[in-house]
């Protein structure tokens, strides 16, 4: 896949003089050049530019499969935005720079799978304590350890929500298609922006290598959620619910820790108001959005008894599943989850209450199943399949008709 | 009551009181320990090149030596997880070159846990300000071996002696391709001012190991509780690189090597990267 041009021009073409007194925006000069265009691409690849429209200008990572094309992609664009890519030593150091980056003033990702996505749990909870926006993209691949490194699964949905020790709120997205994640890359970062907080989306191997066709929007289609940024006078980290966030280089003398703090940034870790005052507080500020946040695919017909409840690469033949029952003349409703944490429970409940079992595809043994039985009276049948290989739209159908 | 007169008076130098979060002061640094002494020196440094607070950012990780700048010296502070401090100020760096981004770290910290993001970062010779405080033992934790601990020291982990032999920081990290190391002890202050002044002059990775005295959790467990012998072992034990190179291995046995280790000039890391996006700027601007 090739979208822009790559050469670059030797060094004794260039006017550096003139580059500093250009105005060009090379973000938009660039991102101009490719909106409004039809590509056949890669989920990894649709992420990619998802993050360049994002504004996305910092992005380290360490190279592993299924994840690695956003990488390769970024290390070719990114420069050609005026933003950065370093490949770190390890997935612990790529988060560890991305959070950096954005208490510089970066909007900054990273990239991985399951064994880098279990390194950067540590951090994943720093950013948090912090109030760090930024993205972390994990593509769910067959564990537990290396497992089936090449192939796909889901099974990092509960990892990606109680993955980082301590009490704490979480945003997950995941995307079903190449499409939708270009546009969830844009709505994590958006996210993360808004609450301050870092946003995993949650693709998998299937999405991930998976490849469709893509419309790259114009730039005046897309919302890009620029950062609220703290002035002198108002906390860095408390003060409301969610602080405007300041950068290093304000002159502010921020403090920035990852320990119990004040709201001004000052470690204070014996007194117990103050820790139930901040943890409280990063908890609510997301559980209490839980109706802004949440993001579900509803596809509900009159007089129906069986639900099934999908999401990412497993909701595909999950929906093909529901149109061949229905075309058979069952009624079936479907529910997709777009995100999945913090759970969205109102559309679950509304959900179940339709119908009168419920069936959950998912490439796992049973991780947001088990999540939707908390919620439900009724019986809930996961249907699992793990091993590398999605269902097929029979296997779903089978379950369906109780075969 | 010596705490209320000190809590009262603060901390009133005319010079280097700018330099420091004055409210939170006096340390909580145990007596004798060498952290003091790092941070007088320090900011003596700091001082001297007349730098900009506004314009400096401390990265740290975790143990006592991550205190040092974190919360006591006046500066943008990214207080980070152990082992990691050199990560997240790769990022800070590459975003903002023009801030002046330093890390004060010990020696489990630094060498232990996050010893390979200090060979990486070495090896980019990214424009960062290492100092590492080389107390030899987790003191924070309670006096247990680490990277540097000598061999056959007993500690609260190595009950029966020690059976590793200690990295040599300053060597491993010039030979990873800093452009700037040097190594000194919390005895010899004024070469030690000159060497912090020198390393935050340094364009690309500078790497000052600082030998320092832990008489409370190390020296429980060397039975040597003050603070004063260590600095005199210090003095007695420090041979100058100049004096070293003719110095056999024999010679050498227990010895503090002092002095400039490494002094070169390669390419640096951010440059490098902000050259390539001029480069590519300047062909959309044609």
């Amino acid at each position: 896949m090739q979208v822009v041009r790559i050469n670059v021009p030797g060094i004794s073409n260039i006017n550096l003089k003139k580059i500093k007194e250009s105005k060009v925006d090379f973000r938009k000069t660039h991102l101009k050049e490719i909106e409004n265009s039809t590509h056949f691409l890669l989920g990894d690849e649709a992420a990619a530019y998802g993050a360049l429209y994002a504004g996305c200008n910092f992005f380290a990572g360490y190279p592993i499969t299924p994840a690695s094309e956003i990488a390769e992609v970024l290390a070719r664009e990114l420069p050609r935005v005026n933003g950065y890519f370093v490949q770190m030593e390890d997935e612990i150091a790529s988060i560890s720079a991305i959070i950096g980056a954005a208490w510089a003033g970066g909007k900054a990702m990273t990239a991985t799978s399951g064994p880098g996505f279990s390194l950067m749990q540590e951090n994943i909870g720093y950013a948090i304590m912090t109030e760090t926006p930024c993205v972390i993209i994990n593509v769910q691949r067959s564990g537990p350890s290396t497992g089936q490194a090449t192939k796909p699964a889901q099974g990092d949905v509960l990892q990606a929500r109680w993955g980082t020790h301590g009490d704490h709120e979480i945003i997950a997205i995941s995307p079903s298609s190449v499409q939708e994640t270009f546009f969830l890359t844009i709505e994590a970062f958006n996210l993360s922006e808004k609450y301050r907080t870092p946003v995993i989306l949650l693709m998998d191997g299937e999405i991930a290598h998976l490849r469709e066709n893509i419309i790259f929007p114009s730039l005046e289609e897309v919302s890009v959620l620029e950062r609220r940024i703290g002035e002198a006078g108002s906390f860095a980290f408390g003060g409301e619910m969610v602080p405007p966030m300041s950068m290093f280089g304000q002159g502010r003398f921020l403090h920035v820790t990852g320990s119990t703090h004040e709201p001004n940034g000052m470690r204070d870790v014996s007194s117990q108001s103050v820790h139930q005052e901040l943890v409280t507080r990063l908890y609510d500020k997301i559980k209490n959005a839980r109706g802004e946040i949440s993001r579900v695919e509803e596809d509900y017909v009159s007089g129906s008894r069986i639900g099934v409840l999908s999401y990412g690469a497993a909701a595909r033949p999950a929906k093909g599943a529901v149109l061949k029952a229905r075309a058979q003349g069952k009624a079936v409703d479907f529910l997709r989850l777009i995100s999945i944490w913090p759970f969205p429970v109102e559309a679950v409940k509304n959900f179940i209450g339709r119908v009168d079992k419920i069936f959950v595809p998912e490439m796992n043994l049973g991780q947001i199943s088990r999540e939707v039985e908390r919620f439900s009276a009724k019986p809930v049948i996961p249907v699992s399949k793990i091993g590398g290989m999605i269902h097929t739209v029979d296997e779903i159908l089978e379950q369906i008709n109780g075969i | 009551m010596a705490f209320n007169s000190i809590k009262e008076n603060r901390f009133k130098h005319p010079r280097i009181g700018k330099y420091l979060r004055q409210d939170i002061l006096p340390t909580t640094f145990c007596p004798g320990c060498g952290c003091g002494t790092v941070l007088n020196c320090f900011v003596k440094a700091v001082e001297e090149l007349e730098l900009a607070p506004e314009k400096l950012v401390f990265v740290t990780g975790i143990g006592c030596s991550a205190w040092i700048p974190s919360p006591y010296f006046k500066g943008d502070t990214l207080h980070t997880t152990h082992g990691r401090s050199l990560a997240f100020a790769t990022g800070v760096k590459v975003m903002r070159p023009d801030l002046k981004v330093i890390v004060i770290a010990g020696d489990g910290d630094i060498a232990g846990i996050g010893g390979n993001h200090l060979i990486h970062a070495a090896r980019r010779n990214i424009d960062i300000s290492v100092f590492m405080v080389n107390n030899r033992n987790y003191g924070m934790t309670g006096g247990q071996v680490s990277p540097t601990t000598p061999f056959g020291v007993f500690t609260a982990t190595t009950p029966y002696r020690n059976t590793e032999q200690p990295l040599q920081a300053g060597e491993v990290v010039a030979a990873a391709g800093a452009n700037y190391v040097s190594r000194w002890t919390t005895y010899h202050v004024f070469p030690l001012v000159k060497a912090v002044k020198e390393a935050l002059g340094v364009k690309g990775f500078s790497f000052v190991e600082i030998i320092s005295q832990c008489p409370v959790s190390y020296g429980k467990m060397i039975k040597m509780r003050k603070a004063s012998d260590f600095l005199k072992l210090y003095r007695d034990k420090s041979v100058r690189m100049a004096q070293a190179k003719n110095m056999t291995e024999e010679e050498l046995k227990g010895k503090i090597i002092v002095g400039k280790l490494q002094e070169r000039d390669r390419a640096e890391f951010v440059t490098g990267l902000r050259r390539i996006n001029e480069e590519l700027q300047s062909e959309l601007s044609d």
